[in-house]
């Protein structure tokens, strides 16, 4: 039979390449589960989800049966639920896989699918979907069941909701605070008018009205607007330290103080208008900073990894009669008997009690090939199951596991803030320093010429001292270049990430999934087949469970309708079979009758048609496209590179790799983070790339973690950044970006150091008229701000050139 | 001289009405998502849709 491919055919749901064998009312569909979604969506009149957005759909990753019954479970239950009556229930779920303008009208028209549910609504920015629904119409199970048989299968942590809410607390009070200033501020200025344009001596009495009204207005500003910064000021006082706040704070003070004070005594109409507006800009560069990736998580550690619940044999069951449970993993105890099925994580360190299983621990140690495990021997935790369900006996509870002790490492113990003095505290505790001693020279000298002036001339010196400007350099330039990172996709957790990422001098590799694809290995096929031998080939390997047949089966999309006769596995060597009376093999060199000799670098398989050897596939690891590039350019600064695997790729990554760099292979998640603290004790700034949670030890311990992912809406380990896959090759670039952001943070404390010398000859002389004071400080304010974010995007826009902004 | 105290004071009661406002819709979560209903608001109804959908199914099966 002939098949007919098209090259340029997409499957309709998921716009994934496909073969033209799945057809629905006239639309091409790479897989079942593509073609299910379209026929749930199009018998329920929901099709307006495809004229949305092209291919809207994700193609859909295998989810069994019974993956959400533990949602039933009471305890659970309760946890996941915001509101819960015997009517009306209320559920939000996290669901990474929402990306477009379809998700969202999809996942809001749930009622039409789902009787039970009584309202959806998307927060498409946080990736979550809150649902209304009658508990006693559709269990907490079967929504959730639905969303993944729809392609948006929910993630589950019972952990991160509590986590979750403080952050968004705080961005509101911070708003609050900031909108709190900027009204006072411009009412402030409003009542200040009159003042800049002379009129004080015409009405003397509406000057005093208006000068009181700015106390009123400044109150709130000075108790709960600057509070963040006073608090910090005093905090760090108190450790006898000084960052950039205890500056800003004294001066913030001295300028509501003596401007009261010049009120009050009817000395002067005070500097109200240049309090209000510093706090106000100094809010708004807090803002600007704050920057978050609400939809990512930085700081996961390995219980997101793992199953929540897990099969167990119920024990009081009869003999012959299986009965099996739901149960949270936490609860398993030594001596259970769980129940892991296909692409399920083994939650806990087991024993085998089936005659064999497929391993798949790329997840712990980076090693992507999957091992045989018989009867009897121990599977780790984090272990990935490929093919049939097995049963194994718990033998340490998951928080014991030889994974989960990675955990118990120091470097998961100690807070993370102390590891570094910020550029910007540095600054501040010299200008701190320069500032009192310049104040005491003043002072002494007006005490011996005009002593009643001396507090007026102090208070002045300490206002101007005020280094706002210079507190706001850092965060708009920091800022700016968080979104010009976010641009290019390369997701940082804050600003500080920028500032440690400037001082790094060594880079540390991961293999799998960081230089190379983790998932997908290239697979070339040498010698010649065509394409109905190809399709055949795609149908054998079809019906084999093997971790290579399936791959095969995977990346060959020609289809034949074949049937297959005789077919046979051989465990170790091969497999066979018939198809239109064509004897096919396919196997090892031995296994086929292939005699000569191949380099081992990568796997081969052997196809041989009627005892004739065709050709072989080679499956190798694919490496990420334009790494070569960015490790040159990187040159000796890139380290080492760590891999969990094998040496099966060495000669290939010798190939990648400055000759300077290490490689080293076999490397346990304890061996990488070693390697990274033992090169901080060599006094080197390290920024370590990895995926895996392998890996999540040294991302942790390095100065800079980046988490490398092919999709932002899987699991990453813990880390201070997420860059998206085919973004490796520019790291050279960001790297150097992110130094030039440092050159910019210091051309910004210039600028900001000069206006304050101008500002200081006039407070020394004494001629700091509020007037002087109201135009000279917000002018600094801005000039900085216009500066740096001038600076900054003129910068990305040249180093980045080449990069197209998406 | 007394009537731009009265103007005072009420211009600034409409501030801070303003500014209250503010407050409420803040803590009514309206910032939380400002995406979404951007996107929402111009989906179709259904009822108008479902026929058309009905319509173009029809012509699809007869080709």
């Amino acid at each position: 039979m002939e098949t007919l491919v098209k090259t340029d055919l997409t499957c309709y749901h998921c716009g994934e390449p496909c073969d033209d064998t799945l057809w629905k009312d006239d639309k091409s569909f790479c897989c079942y589960g593509c073609q299910t979604v379209y026929e749930i969506l199009s018998s329920n009149d929901l099709c307006e989800y495809y004229d949305l957005e092209k291919n809207p759909g994700t193609q859909l990753r295998y989810v069994p049966e019974e993956t959400y019954v533990f949602l039933d479970e009471k305890d659970i239950r309760k946890k996941i639920l915001a509101f819960d009556s015997d009517t009306f229930s209320r559920v939000q779920f996290y669901v990474p896989a929402i990306h477009c303008v379809s998700c969202i009208w999809l996942l809001e028209n749930l009622q039409k699918l789902e009787q039970g549910i009584l309202r959806s609504e998307v927060n498409f920015v946080q990736k979550t979907v809150t649902i209304d629904f009658k508990p006693q119409a559709v269990a907490l199970s079967s929504l959730a069941k639905l969303l993944a048989a729809l392609g948006y299968a929910p993630k589950i942590n019972l952990d991160s909701e509590n986590k979750t809410k403080p952050s968004v607390a705080y961005d509101k009070s911070l708003l609050l605070k900031l909108s709190i200033a900027g009204f006072c501020f411009g009412n402030v200025m409003l009542f200040s008018f009159p003042e800049y344009l002379g009129l004080d001596q015409t009405d003397g009495k509406l000057m005093q009205i208006f000068s009181w009204l700015n106390i009123l207005l400044s109150v709130p500003v000075f108790l709960y607007s600057d509070s963040d910064y006073m608090a910090s000021a005093w905090k760090s006082f108190k450790q006898r330290q000084i960052n950039i706040d205890v500056p800003i704070a004294v001066g913030l003070v001295a300028l509501f103080l003596r401007s009261v004070w010049d009120i009050v005594t009817g000395f002067g109409p005070g500097y109200m208008d240049s309090f209000t507006g510093l706090v106000f800009f100094l809010l708004i560069g807090r803002w600007f900073q704050n920057k978050t990736y609400e939809s990512l998580a930085f700081d996961r550690d390995f219980k997101s990894y793992f199953p929540l619940a897990v099969l167990r044999l119920k024990k009081q069951s009869d003999i012959g009669h299986e009965d099996w449970e739901p149960v949270v993993v936490y609860e398993l105890k030594k001596g259970d008997q769980i129940k892991v099925r296909n692409m399920e994580i083994v939650p806990a360190d087991s024993l085998l009690l089936d005659e064999k299983a497929f391993i798949d621990y790329s997840f712990v140690t980076g090693e992507s090939k999957p091992v045989q495990v018989n009867k009897g021997e121990l599977i780790y935790a984090g272990g990935k199951l490929i093919g049939q369900p097995v049963t194994l006996v718990v033998e340490k509870r998951t928080s014991q596991s030889h994974l989960t002790s990675l955990w118990n490492n120091d470097t998961f113990q100690k807070p993370e803030e102390s590891k570094y003095k910020r550029l910007i505290d540095r600054a501040a505790r010299r200008f701190t320093w320069v500032i009192l001693g310049l104040s005491i020279v003043t002072a002494v000298y007006w005490y011996n010429t005009d002593p009643t002036q001396v507090w007026l001339i102090i208070t002045s010196v300490l206002i101007v001292a005020c280094p706002c400007a210079l507190a706001l350099t850092a965060p708009f330039t920091y800022g700016n270049m968080l979104r010009v990172f976010g641009r290019n996709k390369l997701y940082l957790k804050n600003a500080d990430v920028i500032e440690r990422m400037a001082s790094v001098n060594a880079v540390v590799f991961d293999k799998t999934g960081t230089v190379t694809h983790g998932s997908e290995p290239e697979i070339e096929f040498t010698g010649e087949l065509s394409d109905e031998e190809l399709s055949w080939v795609s149908t054998l390997t079809g019906y084999s469970t093997h971790p290579l047949s399936k791959l095969i089966h995977k990346n060959i999309l020609r289809r034949s309708s074949a049937f297959v006769a005789g077919f046979k596995e051989f465990p170790g060597k091969g497999i066979e079979g018939n198809l239109h009376g064509n004897f096919i093999r396919l196997g090892s060199a031995a296994f086929t009758g292939f005699h000569e000799r191949l380099d081992d670098a990568s796997s081969t398989v052997f196809v041989a048609i009627n005892g004739e050897v065709r050709g072989y596939f080679s499956i190798r690891t694919a490496v990420r496209k334009n790494i070569q590039n960015m490790l040159g350019r990187l040159g000796d600064k890139c380290e080492a590179m760590l891999s969990g695997d094998s040496k099966a790729d060495k000669v290939l990554m010798s190939t990648l790799f400055h000759p300077t760099a290490q490689l080293l292979f076999n490397q346990s998640p304890h061996d990488k983070l070693n390697y990274i603290s033992n090169l901080q004790h060599a006094g080197k700034k390290v920024m370590m790339l990895g995926d895996g949670l392998n890996d999540s030890g040294a991302l942790k311990q390095s100065d800079v973690g980046i988490a490398v992912t092919d999709d932002t809406g899987v699991f990453t380990p813990a880390c201070d950044g997420i860059l998206q896959g085919d973004q490796i090759g520019n790291l050279d670039r960001f790297l150097a970006l992110a130094k030039s952001a440092t050159t910019i943070v210091k051309a910004g404390f210039v600028l900001s150091f000069m206006y304050n010398a101008i500002a200081l000859s006039f407070a020394i002389s004494g001629h700091l008229t509020p007037l002087v004071a109201a135009i000279l400080m917000p002018l600094s304010s801005i000039s900085v701000v216009v500066f740096t974010t001038v600076a900054v995007n003129v910068v990305a826009r040249r180093k980045l050139s080449d990069i197209p902004l998406g | 001289m007394s009537i731009i105290i009265l103007l005072i004071l009420i211009s600034l009661s409409i501030a801070i009405i303003f500014l209250l406002i503010f407050y409420w819709s803040m803590k009514s979560g309206q910032y939380d998502d400002t995406y979404t209903p951007s996107v929402r608001m111009l989906f179709e109804e259904k009822s108008k849709k479902s026929s058309n959908q009905k319509l173009n199914k029809k012509q699809g099966v007869t080709k």
